[in-house]
């Protein structure tokens, strides 16, 4: 059986598809036989971060639909055999994403793959909520920032009451906080609300803060998932977070501002 | 080290403890009225317009909440009558 991972937040853009695909091919290097699905339907996006768009060819409404099986539609990675990815429908509408149809494709999938990294869309509407529903894990990705931390908060009420384990009085989803798009420096200055201050809100496990890097958008450029670059800060937090999740004891990083940035600061003045 | 956060520390905080503060009343807020039944809204307008039929009251003079315990679950009901009770002339 697999264990089902959502990757939610309820707002926009705070790197929901940077974090599925980085978590989809850190735990398939781990030899975990994971697959990634596109909850995005008509936005789909997730197939142009993991860079196999031009291989689309089904999609997971197909799949739901009966147009074509899973095998057809999964692409595999060209990096790391242990993973697939199931790209979202473009051109559908979302309501085509039924709650028998997804059980049936998750339900599928778990037969012969360890973990399932569903990549929700933003909103709290019906692609979120069928993102959401069959998890067993979720984890809420936000940004240091007062719409991001509420949003998560309703998520959070969102995921206890309406998931399919809520719904059957079963142990809840197990909720992990990723803090994304962090900038040490600004938190320093007072400017942006810290780790402990989100943590504070939302009580939540921290499973990782990645910080604002420019590595992200340098990687989406060319379609690989940021953790294979093991250079940047980014990756480095994305593979953490996956040691985390996978139940090591890592020690958190990039929280604090650059030495030399402090330095420099102080004698500029 | 310990001076630069000592100098750090000390400077005045910018505008993350605005946001901390606004997001805890907000988020407070957000989860008290999260679990109440969602026909609550609709049953304080009819309750209000009931009442209103004999007095003239306003709507922030009923309030309704909801609370839940463990086996349990109180709808607390609370009108404030104006001093000098008008009734309305028919
Ligand atoms: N740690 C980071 N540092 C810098 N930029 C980032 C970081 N994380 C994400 N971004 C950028 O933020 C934007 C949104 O990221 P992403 O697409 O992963 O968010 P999303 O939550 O999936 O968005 P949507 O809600 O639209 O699906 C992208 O341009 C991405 O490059
Ligand atoms: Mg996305």
């Amino acid at each position: 059986m697999a264990r089902i991972i959502v990757i939610t937040s309820g707002k926009g853009g705070v790197g929901k598809t940077t974090t599925s695909a980085a978590l989809a091919m850190g735990l398939a290097q781990r030899g975990k036989r994971t697959v990634v699905i596109d909850f995005d339907v008509g936005l789909r996006n997730l197939d142009l971060i993991m860079g196999c768009e031009r291989r689309v060819v089904y999609d997971f409404i197909n799949v739901i639909n009966g147009e074509a099986n899973l095998n057809q539609a999964l692409i595999r990675d060209k990096r790391c055999d242990n993973l697939y990815v199931l790209p979202a429908s473009q051109t559908r509408d979302k309501d085509a994403l039924t709650k028998e149809g997804v059980e049936q494709v998750l339900v599928e999938l778990s037969h012969n793959h360890d973990f399932i990294v569903c990549d929700s869309p933003a909103g709290i509407e019906h692609g979120a909520t069928m993102a959401m529903y069959f998890a067993d894990d979720a984890i809420v990705v936000t940004n240091p920032e007062v719409s991001s931390v509420r949003d998560s908060d309703r998520m959070l009420g969102i995921l206890s009451s309406r998931s399919r384990r809520a719904e059957n009085n079963e142990e809840p989803i197990r909720e992990y906080l990723l803090l994304t798009r962090y900038d040490p420096l600004r938190v320093v200055n007072g400017e942006m609300l810290s780790v402990e201050d989100v943590q504070e809100i939302l009580s939540l496990k921290l499973l990782g803060v990645v910080p604002e890097s420019k590595a992200v958008l340098t990687s989406s450029n060319s379609g690989i998932p940021v953790i294979l670059d093991r250079e940047s800060d980014a990756g480095q937090a994305y593979s953490d977070m996956v040691s985390r999740y996978l139940g090591d004891e890592v020690p958190h990083r990039f929280l604090h501002p650059e030495k030399k940035g402090f330095l420099s600061r102080l004698f500029r003045g | 080290m310990g001076l630069l956060d000592y100098f750090l520390s000390s400077r005045p905080k910018g505008s993350a403890n605005v946001a901390k503060e606004r997001l805890q009343i907000l988020v407070a807020h957000d989860r008290a009225t999260r679990d109440q039944p969602s026909y609550l809204p609709q049953l304080q307008q009819e309750i209000l317009a009931v009442i209103r039929k004999y007095v003239d009251v306003d709507m922030s003079a009923v309030s309704v909440n909801y609370e839940q315990g463990d086996s349990h679950e109180i709808l607390e009901l609370n009108i404030i009558l104006p001093d000098a009770v008008h009734h309305h002339q028919a």
